[in-house]
């Protein structure tokens, strides 16, 4: 019922070449560039659709709120893998993968896109297309569902959505060892390098916290072995860290994200960008390191490009300019003909991941 | 492609290549006519061995530039055609790009060439105590770069994923010779997620000629244990068991009574060769951690009505359980002069009813057929035997085959879970995908390779094809393109 309201809303703007503004639950429209568009709302084209824990796999409508996803996943002991954060209750999943945003676990479990079985969508054009499915493994035809993951609503609408899901820990249990950043880059990378179970890493350049998880035993173990003190509300403290509620986030400055090779020395990083308005966070075990910086946006993108990765402006800031790391030209042809396949007249959220796509 | 052509073309590439590096003559070709799938077969016009990556980029421009269409090949052990060369196209070997480039320790990380074959990997950062986690079981032969190309997967990604979570970045080459660069050693990449597109492409988007593979701390402990079952359903329940456990094993495998026997006969891993089935469940991690969900799935199997229960006591004996399941196609191949290895993938809870209806086809089309799977996730492999000498069987072993796809796509799964498309599939695409799929699947080669010169024909059908064979889909009762002349 919803569907065909919505094919008809994207039929009519193809019709019109008329920009829209795809809404899930409006939780991160503060992600991305500024969209110019007639608001789009799909967060009525709710539910889970089927859910077979046995399978592994579960399949909802893109508007289903994620704390609705992860309550029913709850019940049978299962979860998302990725730990995807929510940025506000009213987070969607149809939001969430296409911001392709992945929490604390990612670097030891995956990435959203790599949870991303198939799904259904509607095409700039207003036609509804399916790819992939809802089996783990499935090679037919180009990949095009986990495309969809972090492209920011520029191909298409998704409509619905079909994950692979993990059960939960048995036991986890959070320790701090004292360090600054670039003892912590090391220590972490060391860690994970290890067989121990950890699943989560951050250092705040006083302290770097590990999150171990698994049976009781082995989790005890792991703990012996990392040594440090246990932190004892590691269960708020993670949720913290991805809902970016940690007091390092709530700050006027602009917001940062470094996606780097996790092993990135952090004093070359912060020597470059060395003055009193600066602030780091890292997480991801070393691979995600988080800047708050009044810099010009220029200087964060070299420095992120030296360092073998990319930046992104994630809040805050001046979101009328450029907020991704450029592509290269190639590159750039490719997004546009891929642009130019799934929204031939460039309606959906044009301008959202970069300026003329 | 005409004499005149192929000479000039062969003048052309002699001044980017040495000549030992074109093959040009019957014999010199022969070799290339197939890939593991060795009923389709086709003599290209040339095959070239470059090994450096400006001397791919050249042989791609001139390529690009007198429109001869280009196939890739890695180790030629793909089972769906994919690297199955076409009649005038330039076969492009990467052999020769068998070296490992970069290893980081700290970081976890290596930058290998496409041609450096799976095994090839583990063994090299084996001291460090790290390892590449995906690995098909011809890993001792095949290439990472067709790993890529295929998305390939292995026994263990129930729990460590397909190629395409175990890679983070590569250099590609686009068919004209533009290098483009997905990824790094970061963790994800700014714009469209490229890297993911490429896992699977079948060398239909552009030449792999570097990878980034992440490399995984080897677990401190890893078991085996093998169970018996009288019923191949009740079988399958305990592989669903297993997961509603909340066990994740590392491996979760499964092989009906004619692959046990096959498997036993050819490498004596210790199977009970009167089950029905045996499941293979490894658990891995640390000691501890092994430990405790070994005592869980030993519960679980024995209250699923395993009839008898192996647990490896040591490395030895972990191995040789598995070699019987490693081996199990060659071994199934010593039972029939040929056999046809089918990939398609269901959801767990169909497997009782899809196996029941290939028992049943066995019989109609008087054809054995073995069945081998990726239980834990529902990639499964009937192994058909038959006789290609034998006028006609081929013929039916391919029916019963595509049949077997098709009951795979009704069941809610998927034509191929690892093995691809390739040329063998691509009727089986028009069941699996509609007209409007297959048309975005084009427009995606299309973004890439607009000359449509990159392993043309392979993977995706052509509408046409598709209505030919009457299996166009219809959507919204509606019949896609009605300007499209149907057969
Ligand atoms: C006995 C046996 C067991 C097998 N077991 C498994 C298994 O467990 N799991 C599994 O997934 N597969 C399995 N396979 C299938 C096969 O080994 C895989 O598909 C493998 O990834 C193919 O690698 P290759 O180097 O042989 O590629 P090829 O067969 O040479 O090529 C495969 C495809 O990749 C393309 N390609 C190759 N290299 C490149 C490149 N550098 N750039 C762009 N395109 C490229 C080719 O054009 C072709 O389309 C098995 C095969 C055999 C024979």
């Amino acid at each position: 019922m919803h569907e065909s309201i919505l094919r008809q809303q994207v039929e009519d703007a193809y019709k019109m070449g008329a920009a829209l503004n795809i809404v899930g639950g409006d939780s991160k429209s503060w992600y991305g560039r500024e969209v110019a568009g007639e608001p789009l709302h799909v967060d009525g084209n709710t539910g889970i659709i089927s859910y077979e824990p046995t399978e592994l796999v579960i399949t909802a409508r893109a508007g289903t709120k994620l704390s609705e996803l992860t309550a029913a996943l709850d019940e049978q002991r299962q979860r998302l893998p990725f730990d995807p954060p929510c940025f506000g209750e009213s987070a969607t999943l149809g939001g969430t993968v296409s911001c392709g945003f992945s929490g604390p676990r990612r670097p030891y479990a995956g990435s959203c896109r790599d949870f991303v079985l198939g799904c259904r969508m509607i095409n700039g054009k207003g036609e509804v297309l399916s790819f992939g499915g809802q089996v783990m493994k499935n090679v037919a035809g180009f990949d095009v569902s986990r495309l969809m993951a972090g492209s920011l609503g520029t191909l298409g609408l998704l409509l619905e959505v079909s994950l692979k899901v993990l059960p939960h820990r048995q036991a986890e249990q959070t320790l701090v060892v004292e360090a600054d950043f670039a003892e912590a880059v090391t220590m972490m990378n060391h860690w994970a390098g290890t067989p121990l179970p950890v699943t989560a890493m951050a250092a705040d350049g006083e302290l770097v916290y590990f999150r171990i998880c698994g049976t009781h035993s082995s989790v005890k173990k792991s703990a012996a072995q990392i040594g440090g003190t246990i932190y004892v509300d590691g269960l708020n403290l993670w949720k913290d860290i991805r809902e970016h509620q940690l007091p390092f986030f709530n700050d006027g400055r602009p917001l940062w994200r470094l996606s780097l090779p996790s092993d990135a020395a952090h004093a070359a990083l912060a020597d470059a960008v060395m003055s009193d308005k600066t602030d780091w966070f890292i997480g991801w075990g070393g691979a995600q390191r988080w800047l708050k910086s009044d810099l010009p946006a220029e200087q964060i993108f070299a420095l992120a490009k030296r360092a073998g990765g990319h930046a992104a402006l994630f809040r805050g800031g001046d979101r009328s300019a450029e907020v991704f790391s450029a592509l290269p030209e190639a590159q750039m042809l490719l997004h546009k003909r891929l642009k130019e396949a799934f929204d031939p007249k460039g309606i959906f959220n044009p301008g959202r991941m970069y300026r003329g796509l | 492609m005409t004499w005149v052509k192929k000479k000039q073309l062969i003048e052309n590439l002699a001044e980017i290549l040495p000549t030992s590096s074109i093959l040009s003559t019957e014999e010199e070709l022969k070799p290339y006519e197939c890939d593991g799938l060795s009923v389709y077969r086709q003599v290209p016009a040339l095959v070239v061995l470059p090994e450096t990556v400006q001397q791919v980029q050249e042989i791609l421009k001139l390529c690009f530039a007198e429109s001869v269409e280009v196939v890739a090949r890695g180790a030629g052990t793909g089972l769906s055609g994919g690297a199955m060369p076409l009649e005038n196209a330039v076969v492009l070997s990467l052999a020769k790009f068998n070296h490992i480039l970069q290893i980081n320790e700290l970081g976890r990380t290596a930058v290998v060439e496409p041609g450096v074959r799976n095994l090839a990997i583990s063994q090299a950062v084996d001291h460090l105590g790290l390892y590449y986690a995906p690995d098909p079981s011809s890993q001792i032969a095949c290439t990472i770069g067709g790993n890529v190309a295929e998305n390939s997967g292995g026994v263990h990604c129930l729990k460590y994923g397909l190629t395409v979570h175990n890679v983070l970045g590569l250099k590609m080459l686009s068919m004209e010779g533009e290098l483009i660069e997905l990824g790094g050693a970061a963790l994800d990449a700014e714009g469209y997620d490229l890297l993911a597109l490429m896992h699977g492409s079948e060398g239909l988007l552009g030449v792999i000629v570097e990878i980034t593979v992440k490399l995984l701390p080897k677990p401190e402990l890893a078991q085996v244990v093998m169970a018996a079952f009288d019923d191949v359903e009740k079988a399958g329940q305990a592989v669903a068991d297993i997961i509603a456990a909340g066990i994740v094993p590392a491996g979760l495998e499964m092989m009906d009574h004619l692959a046990i026997r096959a498997a036993e006969a050819f490498v004596h891993a210790g199977y009970p060769t009167g089950a029905q089935a045996i499941i293979l469940c490894e658990i891995d991690g640390t000691t501890e951690g092994v430990g405790d969900y070994i005592v869980a799935v030993e519960q679980v199997l024995n209250q699923a009505g395993a009839t008898e229960l192996r647990i490896s006591g040591n490395e030895a004996e972990r191995l040789q359980l598995w070699a019987g399941r490693k081996a199990a196609f060659p071994a199934v191949g010593r039972l029939a002069p040929d056999y046809y290895c089918m990939d398609g993938t269901i959801p767990k809870a169909a497997l009782p009813s899809v196996l029941r209806q290939i028992t049943q086809w066995s019989k109609e089309y008087e054809l054995p057929v073995a069945n081998v799977f990726h239980a834990g996730d529902g990639n499964m492999h009937p192994l058909i035997l038959y006789d290609a000498n034998k006028a006609g069987e081929l013929e039916r072993t391919e029916e019963f085959g595509a049949r077997i796809l098709e009951l795979c796509v009704q069941s809610g799964g998927s034509i191929t879970g690892e093995h691809g498309v390739g040329i063998e599939k691509l009727d089986s695409m028009c069941l699996q995908f509609g007209a409007m799929e297959l048309q975005h699947f084009f427009a995606v080669k299309n973004a890439f390779d607009p000359a449509g010169l990159l392993n043309p024909g392979k993977a995706v059908p052509s509408l046409h094809r598709c209505a030919e064979l009457g299996r166009m889909h219809v959507h919204n009762g509606e019949l896609p393109h009605p300007e499209l002349e149907r057969f």
